[in-house]
C-alpha cells in the first residue's frame, strides 16, 4: 500500500519560509479554492495556511541551538481526525495515504480539529469549513507537468532540500532512504 | 480549549430536557405499580413532555450556531459508524420525536392496550413510548459524553467519568425542574422528584468532584520535546511562524488566566450542586414553589458555568506548538 509523506530534515531547515508562502501560492490558486486571510495589511493579520515554519531554541545560552521546525499535516497512516468526522468529509484516500476534506460536504463543526494532535487543521474563517494540507494532490499527479514539477509546492520551494517527498511504504524510495540513514522518527509518537 | 456557548448550551439544555423526560416517565412507571398517585395525562404528561421538548429544541438550535455550513446539518447523519457526532445527531431528533408522540398520546389520550402484565396491569401505547424515550434519552447521554470521552488526545475528557457526569448532570437539573414543574401542576409529586433531584445532585457531586481530582493529577504525555522530536531537556519556542494568531490560537486556547479558572470552578461548585441543594433540602420541607424553581434557575446557570469549566480544562496537546509569539 502507498502511503506518501513528507520527510523533513531538521538539521538542513534554515527557517526562510520558502515552503509556506509558496505552498499558500500554490494552493490558494489551485483546486482547493482560496485561502482566505483576514486583514491582511491591518493590526492583526490572520488566514489559513496548510503549512507553518516555527522556531525553537534548544540548550541554555551560550551552548544553544537553533531549530526551524516546518508543520504540517503527517497524513497519519490511522488518522484520528477521519473517524470522528460526522459528514465523512475528512477521508483518507485509500490510493495513496493522502488524507483530504472534501469542501463540498464540511459542516465546520470543527470536531476533527479537536481530534488532531498536531493542530495542522486550520478553519477557514470565510468559507466556513474545515481545511489542510492536500500534499498538493492537485500538482502530483498533473500529467501536464514533468516529472521534476509533480512534487508538493512547499517541497519545490524549498532551498535547501529539506523536505523530501515520496512513497514511505517503498523502501526503495528516497524518503525511506532518507528515514534510514538520517534516524528518521515521528512526531508525538505516544 | 475555547468554551463555545453554542455548545455550552446545546449540552445543559438537552441535558435538563433529558433529565425531565426521565423524571415524567419515573413518575408513570411508579403510577402503573399504585406506589405513586396516578396523574392525568392531558394536564401533567402532555404539558411535561412540551417543557422537555422546548429545552431539547433549543438545545437544536444552539447547536447550529457550532456550524460553519449549518445548511448542510443532515449530512452529519452519515457517519454513525464510526463518528459519536454523527451519533448524536440521529439519537438527538429520534428522542425529540419520541417525547413529540408521547406527549400527543397523553394529550389526546390515545392509550391502546398493547400487552397486560400476569398481575392484571395494563401496558398501554404511551408506556411502550415512554420506555423508547427512556431508552433513547440514555442513549443520547451516552452519544453526548462519548462525543468528548472518545478524543484520546484530550486526555482531560478520555475517561469514562466523562460520560457518566454528562448523565448524572443532565438528570439532576431534569429532575428539579420536574420539581418545579410538580410544584404548580402536580404538588403531590414535588417531593418525590425533589428528593431524588437532590440524591442525583449529590452523586453527579462525587462523579464530578472525582474528574476534577483525576484531572489535576494528570501528567502529559507529551511534551516540547516529543513535539518536535528534540531530546533535550531546555527547549524555548522562538516563533510559530506567525504574530497576528490563527485558528489554532484562538481555538485551542481559552484566553483566561488561571485565577479566573480557579474562581470559575467554585462558582460552579456552587451554582450546580451547593446552592440547589440547599435549595431543594429547603424546598422539599417546605414543599414552597418558588424555592424549587430557584433551584432549577440557580443550578442550570451553575451547570453553565460548569460545562465552560469542562473545555476550559481540556488541554489541547497542539498547545505545545503555540507557546510564544515572536
Amino acid at each position: 500500500m502507498t502511503q506518501l509523506a513528507l520527510v523533513i530534515d531538521l538539521n538542513v531547515c534554515v527557517g526562510c519560509q520558502a515552503c509556506v508562502t509558496n505552498c499558500k501560492e500554490w494552493n490558494t490558486s489551485g483546486s482547493a479554492g482560496p485561502m482566505v486571510d483576514q486583514n491582511p495589511y491591518g493590526k492583526d493579520p490572520t488566514g489559513t495556511f496548510f503549512n507553518r515554519v516555527q522556531t525553537y531554541e534548544v540548550g541554555e545560552f551560550p551552548n544553544t541551538e537553533t531549530i526551524h521546525f516546518p508543520k504540517s499535516c503527517l497524513h497519519c497512516e490511522d488518522p484520528p481526525c477521519v473517524p470522528v468526522c460526522p459528514t465523512g468529509a475528512s477521508y483518507k484516500r485509500k490510493e495513496d495515504g493522502i488524507v483530504l476534506v472534501d469542501y463540498d460536504k464540511c459542516i465546520g463543526c470543527k470536531y476533527c480539529s479537536w481530534a488532531c494532535p498536531y493542530g495542522v487543521r486550520e478553519f477557514d474563517e470565510q468559507q466556513k469549513i474545515m481545511k489542510k494540507c492536500t500534499l498538493c494532490v492537485d500538482r502530483i499527479y498533473d500529467p501536464k507537468m514533468t516529472e521534476e514539477e509533480r512534487r508538493p509546492a512547499c517541497v519545490r520551494a524549498c532551498p535547501t532540500s529539506a523536505r523530501l517527498y515520496g512513497d514511505i511504504h517503498d523502501p526503495e524510495s528516497e524518503v525511506s532512504q532518507a528515514i534510514r540513514e538520517a534516524g528518521g522518527y515521528q512526531l508525538m509518537p505516544e | 480549549m475555547h468554551p463555545a456557548f453554542s455548545v455550552i448550551f446545546l449540552t445543559t439544555l438537552i441535558g435538563a430536557g433529558q433529565g425531565l423526560f426521565l423524571a415524567l416517565f419515573t413518575t408513570q412507571a411508579y403510577g402503573l405499580f399504585d406506589l405513586l398517585p396516578k396523574q392525568d395525562g392531558a394536564g401533567f404528561y402532555a404539558p411535561g413532555s412540551a417543557i422537555a421538548l422546548l429545552f431539547l429544541a433549543g438545545g437544536l438550535v444552539a447547536s447550529f450556531f457550532h456550524l460553519g455550513r449549518p445548511e448542510r446539518a443532515w449530512r452529519s447523519a452519515t457517519q454513525w459508524r464510526t463518528s459519536w457526532l454523527s451519533r448524536e445527531v440521529i439519537v438527538l431528533p429520534a428522542f425529540m420525536g419520541t417525547v413529540l408522540l408521547y406527549g400527543a398520546a397523553q394529550l389526546f389520550d390515545w392509550r391502546p392496550v398493547l400487552a397486560t402484565l400476569p398481575g392484571g396491569t395494563a401496558i398501554d401505547a404511551t408506556f411502550v413510548l415512554g420506555l423508547l424515550g427512556t431508552l433513547l434519552a440514555f442513549l443520547l447521554f451516552l452519544c453526548t459524553g462519548m462525543i468528548y470521552a472518545c478524543l484520546r488526545f484530550l486526555r482531560e475528557w478520555h475517561t469514562p467519568l466523562t460520560v457518566i457526569n454528562y448523565l448524572l448532570l443532565g438528570t439532576a437539573s431534569g429532575f428539579s425542574l420536574a420539581a418545579a414543574f410538580a410544584a404548580w401542576r402536580a404538588p403531590e409529586l414535588a417531593r418525590f422528584f425533589a428528593g431524588w433531584a437532590l440524591i442525583i445532585l449529590l452523586l453527579g457531586l462525587v462523579g464530578r468532584a472525582s474528574a476534577l481530582i483525576r484531572n489535576r493529577r494528570l501528567k502529559p504525555k507529551s511534551t516540547p520535546q516529543s513535539a518536535i522530536g528534540v531530546k533535550h531537556p531546555r527547549i524555548v519556542q522562538v516563533a510559530q511562524g506567525f504574530m497576528g494568531g490563527s485558528f489554532n490560537t484562538r481555538e485551542f486556547f481559552h484566553g483566561r488566566s488561571a485565577g479566573t479558572l480557579r474562581w470559575i470552578k467554585w462558582l460552579f461548585l456552587l451554582g450546580a450542586f451547593g446552592l440547589p441543594a440547599l435549595l431543594l433540602t429547603a424546598g422539599i420541607s417546605g414543599a414552597a414553589k418558588n424555592l424549587l424553581a430557584a433551584a432549577f434557575v440557580v443550578q442550570y446557570l451553575g451547570l453553565i458555568a460548569e460545562r465552560w469549566f469542562f473545555f476550559a480544562e481540556a488541554n489541547h496537546p497542539q498547545n505545545l506548538y503555540y507557546r510564544s509569539v515572536a
